[in-house]
């Protein structure tokens, strides 16, 4: 029976903890985890299996626990699939097991173990996946029964932050090894930055009995913390899991800094995400203890070693009364030396025919019985271990002789420690197979990192104790620094003692017919579905891995992925090192997408752009259309009025009376030097050299293909000053565009840019009536059509406010753009409004400027072309200047520019006048053409014209210039075809005579 | 994330950088005489080095200037940067350079 010590710990015992476990309620000590909390109060049994179901224990004391996963806090707060080991017990903490339905004791689903016979690795994939439709009917009651936790169905009401830091030496685990690293460093001055993952640093030490420097262990950690947190150029990061070994000592940190403070409410931030770029990295990451492999190993009860120790001297919890201790190392005779106080009875069975080092030395000196040359070879119970089968292994790894039965309610294993090299490999250091500790070692370090301590092998205390300070020097010295060779007190350097490499423990019945030989407990798999792989033909370990799904999960394989290459090397015949090794990648951990999120969410995710008109428009009810980050009215609504309604009143005001639309999100470029025109010939395919001053004139950009990339018009405004306007999602494009080619290509051009899109509010008055409603608020500009003509540029003052004003068209009506201050934007643009009043000015939104445009024929860049569409394709070869050279130019003399069917612009009509044509259809020669049907365009733009009163389309069509008049049909999504004839693109007031109507 | 030592800037982290495909490339005076394969040739035709790559970055999120860059496409290591109009200074006297196969 698990139980809580009267005494001893790191414990606070004066401040209770009640927490609710699958809604139970408990209690537990400050200092506790919920592993530790439910051990005390004799819960063996937390976890169901993913796929079997079966019972399962606690393993582990930390980050490498694969079975007791839970769904932590609840609703819009949850985290599925945290560790127990990890958790931090918090007032009102509520924590559900997952994959236990309906209850960890009774799971209904655990029918699954007893049919496991049948539902071997590669079950799956050969019966519910044998054709899509079986996938189809399977994969929901599959989806249901299996997977780990819950996401969260609300959204995550708590913040989450992200800062940049740079340090000398990053040093990642406070450990032995680590705190040492960081005290060398930090007295060379140098900046560092020490981080861990645990709740308090000192890693091991924190378990420990042995002695450093004359004080015990932990004690030696806390004050070597307290050391280092005096010093000015030190941050020390505690509950910051280092995740990620990036490009050039780029390595990513999470903090969590939340859920430790009293659970239910949100604290001020959650998590921390540190970017930190380190001079230098020491790595002491420490091992990992791994597992056994025997029949029914994942038993509650069976527990790592290590874990054993740490749940007594850490939380003064003893998870059993009668012991039994199995090892092929000297390293778990420790969790016989903590246990030996406080139990009835401890037993250690030691696979190697002779038990070496320091550890199994003490616990002999303690009286303790030890059976060297033995293996466990099955646990025996039901929820939980209540026995074990012990017998002799030979040396040729044969059982050998007759089992005897040991009654036990705890059995702490160890096969042996990992080093954690996860970050060294993501660093790109190649791991090397060492057989006298059967485990990878870091070879060496790539980029800037330095591997210290058990990380790299080391065994003792006095070992990587001394190592850290070396390593720590080491770093200190390659990022600059002078480290004092301080003289530390030597340690004793200790005996590790020899292992004895044991993937599998034999059993008596066989791999395929024994209990289930557990390697990967997060995954259910066993040794007989190694087995089973490679009987398959799968050989490398990667194939094994992802067949047998051995080392994915939440755990990645942290306990169970040496054990599973040491079997494939057995079921393979080969050496260990032979069997290759898998790649570790980022993250370590799992990692929220909170974490990684930060504020770039909601409003925070991408800036909304709104102009200086945007609250008049709010209050007279506009509804918004997104164009790149801006919001752009789309057309103002009244009373009982549909967008179709709307539209068709604002069309008619803009070419009956006068319309204002706000186009103050049109791209704005100032142009300024003597070399401006030049640019401007280049970038343009039109010519710019004779434009004088005060003319507007359209402009069609070309890319180096030749294709159609942005258009508008630019106004000299002066001698050396233009200013060119930019379709309005591609304002930004076209400014790094001429940037690039000014910077690399002519950067003798005397001429500089820069975007003013922000600092002018444009209001356009469109229509019959315009000019009288200037007229009104501006008195210091000629209005006479030969004073101020056309694509002309004047400035003046309107409403008492400085303006350009442009009378340049893209409705076809008489027009003028007038540019003001943005500051000012409002002021004018009310004026506006109510100079327009007797005249009944009507503002317009998106879509009637896109029917007005339609109307007359003109391109949207964008929509009416697709980076496919050359200006001869637009009909537009008279905009293609002959006398010079421009981007693009050279491309349009390529043979594929004068091949006979290029989709080319043309206007259609519907047969039908009242059917609008849906955007995007496609434009078929026949009504009822063979399958797959030849492609012969698609319509690019459709509206209803309320000008004409019928509906308009404009379109590519293949050949299409030399087809006018042509019938064509238009697929139409309900089926059938609907008949149009190819026209003109101009479908109003083709003389152009409105615009000085 | 790569450091990058932008010539204006010093080093700055690569999410304030774009890259600009391959660099040393320069626009042909003649376009109107070139053959249609000239021009493919200039337009699209790009080396796919294994090992230093010539390159055109521009520090968007921070002086905004295009500039040189010679990166080990197979470390991604950036080996040098230098201003439009500059020399590479790795074809000074570098063997390193010399051995990666380039003229």
């Amino acid at each position: 029976m698990s139980r809580r010590l009267p005494v001893g710990g790191r414990i606070d015992r004066r401040r209770n903890i009640d927490f609710r476990f699958n809604g139970r309620r408990y209690q537990g000590f400050a200092g506790d985890t919920l592993a530790s909390a439910l051990l005390a109060q004799g819960e063996m049994l937390v976890a169901r299996s993913w796929k079997y179901h079966r019972p399962r224990g606690i393993l582990g004391a930390g980050v490498e626990e694969p079975n007791a996963l839970v769904q932590l806090f609840e609703s819009d707060r949850t985290i599925p699939n945290m560790r127990m080991t990890e958790i931090e017990l918090v007032q009102g903490l509520c924590a559900n097991s997952v994959n236990a339905s309906p209850s960890v004791r009774f799971d209904a689903r655990a029918v699954n173990s007893w049919i496991s016979r049948l539902i071997p690795v590669g079950f799956y994939y050969k019966t519910f996946m044998a054709s899509q439709s079986a996938w189809h009917f399977f994969e929901k009651h599959i989806r249901a029964a299996s997977g780990l936790g819950q996401s969260p169905r609300q959204p995550d009401p708590d913040r989450y932050d992200k800062r940049y830091h740079h340090c000398d030496v990053l040093v990642i685990g406070a450990g032995v090894a680590g705190l040492r690293a960081a005290l060398a460093a930090a007295r060379s001055q140098a900046r560092v930055l020490l981080c861990d993952e645990q709740a308090e640093p000192g890693g091991w030490l924190l378990s420990s009995d042995e002695v450093l420097d004359g004080l015990p262990a932990a004690l030696w950690a806390t004050d070597a913390v307290k050391r280092l947190a005096a010093m000015s150029e030190v941050t020390v990061l505690p509950r910051t899991t280092a995740f990620g070994y990036h490009d050039q000592d780029f390595v990513t940190l999470v903090e969590r800094k939340g859920d430790h403070l009293a659970g239910g409410t949100s604290p001020a931030v959650r998590e921390r995400l540190w970017k930190v770029r380190a001079r230098q990295v020491v790595i002491a990451t420490g091992a990992h203890e791994r597992p056994l492999v025997f029949a029914n190993n994942d038993l509650p009860g069976v527990m790592l070693a290590s874990a054993v120790s740490t749940y007594v001297r850490r939380y003064a919890v003893v998870p059993g009364r009668r012991a039994v201790i199995f090892t092929n190392n000297d390293a778990a005779y420790d969790a016989a030396l903590a246990l030996k106080d406080h139990i009835d009875s401890v037993t250690v069975i030691d696979a190697r025919t002779t038990a070496t080092g320091d550890f199994s030395a003490r616990t002999r000196e303690a009286g303790i019985e030890i059976l060297t040359g033995h293996v466990v070879t099955e646990a025996r119970g039901r929820d939980k271990v209540n026995a074990v089968v012990v017998q002799r292994l030979g040396g040729d790894d044969a059982l050998d002789g007759t089992s005897r039965e040991l009654e036990c309610d705890l059995l702490a294993v160890s096969g042996g420690y990992s080093p954690v090299i996860h970050l060294y490999s993501q660093a790109g250091g190649k791991a090397v197979w060492d057989d006298s500790l059967a485990a990878f070692l870091p070879d060496s370090a790539a980029q800037s990192a330095h591997v210290a301590g058990a990380c790299r092998g080391l065994r003792t205390l006095g070992e990587c104790a001394h190592d850290g300070t070396q390593v720590g020097q080491a770093a200190a010295r390659a990022a600059g620094f002078e480290p004092s060779e301080a003289t530390l007190a030597p340690v004793p350097s200790g005996n590790a003692g020899g292992i004895r490499p044991l993937w599998l423990v034999p059993h008596p019945e066989g791999v395929s017919r024994a209990p289930k030989q557990f390697v990967d407990f997060q995954n259910d798999v066993a040794a007989s579905d190694i087995f089973l792989a490679v009987r398959e033909g799968f050989e490398s370990i990667e194939h094994v891995k992802r067949y047998t799904a051995l080392g994915f999960g939440t755990d990645q394989g942290k306990t169970s992925n040496i054990n599973g290459m040491g079997i494939a090397a057995l079921a393979l015949g080969r050496p260990v090192r032979g069997v290759g090794t898998t790649v570790f990648r980022p993250n370590y951990t799992p990692v929220t997408f909170g974490a990684l999120a930060g504020v770039e969410l909601g409003d925070g995710f991408d800036p909304v752009r709104t102009t200086a008109m945007h609250d008049w428009h709010v209050r007279r009810g506009a509804l918004f259309e997104d164009v790149g980050q801006w919001k752009r009215p789309w057309y103002y609504p009244r009373a009982g009025e549909d967008l179709h309604a709307a539209v068709r009143r604002e069309v008619l005001a803009v070419r009956n009376n006068v319309g204002t639309l706000d186009a103050s999100t049109l791209g704005k470029i100032d142009i300024q030097g003597p070399d401006a025109a030049t640019l401007l010939n280049m970038v343009y395919c039109n010519a710019w050299s004779k434009l004088e001053v005060g003319k507007c004139r359209y402009g069609l950009m070309l890319n180096e293909n030749g294709m159609v990339f942005d258009d508008g018009v630019t106004v000299r405004l002066r001698d050396h000053h233009y200013l060119m306007h930019t379709t309005t999602g591609g304002a930004a494009r076209v400014m790094a565009w001429m940037e690039r080619w000014l910077q690399t290509e002519w950067p003798h051009l005397k001429v500089y840019l820069t975007s003013v899109t922000d600092h002018w509010a444009t209001t356009v008055v469109a229509g019959p009536h315009s000019r009288s409603v200037l007229q009104r608020i501006c008195s210091d500009v000629d209005f006479d059509d030969a004073a101020f003509p056309f694509m002309s540029y004047r400035q003046g003052t309107v409403a008492g406010v400085p303006a350009r004003i442009m009378r340049i068209s893209f409705s076809g009506e008489r027009s003028y753009e007038v540019n003001v201050a943005a500051s000012q934007g409002l002021r004018v643009w009310e004026a506006v409004h109510e100079a327009g009043e007797p005249f009944g000015i009507t503002s317009y939104g998106t879509e009637t400027m896109h029917v007005l445009r339609a109307e007359k024929g003109y391109i949207i860049v964008g929509q009416d072309t697709d980076g496919s569409v050359t200006p001869l394709d637009l009909g537009m070869h008279a905009m293609v200047a002959k006398t010079k050279d421009c981007l693009g130019k050279r491309s349009l003399s390529r043979s594929d520019m004068a091949r006979a069917d290029r989709k080319q612009f043309v206007g259609l009509l519907t047969e039908d006048p009242q059917l609008v044509l849906p955007e995007g259809a496609q434009i078929l020669r026949e009504p009822s053409p063979p399958v797959p049907a030849p492609m012969d365009g698609h319509v690019t733009s459709s509206y209803a014209s309320p000008t004409l009163g019928r509906s308009i389309a404009l379109a590519l069509v293949k050949g299409g210039l030399g087809r006018m008049g042509e019938r064509v049909h238009v697929a139409l999504p309900a089926g059938g075809t609907a008949a149009a004839v190819i026209g003109s693109t101009v479908f109003y007031d083709p003389a152009s005579e409105r615009q000085n109507a | 994330m790569l450091l990058i030592p932008c010539p204006w800037c010093g080093p700055r982290a690569e999410s304030e950088f774009n890259w600009g495909g391959e660099g040393g490339i320069v626009r042909p005076l003649d376009s109107e005489r070139l053959t249609d394969q000239q021009w493919c040739d200039y337009l699209f035709m790009r080396r796919n080095t294994l090992g230093l790559h010539h390159e055109q970055w521009r520090h968007t999120a921070g002086c905004g200037r295009w500039f040189n860059a010679r990166r080990d496409t197979a470390s991604h290591r950036i080996v040098a940067t230098w201003k439009v109009g500059e020399s590479d200074p790795a074809l000074v006297g570098s063997s390193h350079y010399a051995e990666a196969g380039h003229e």
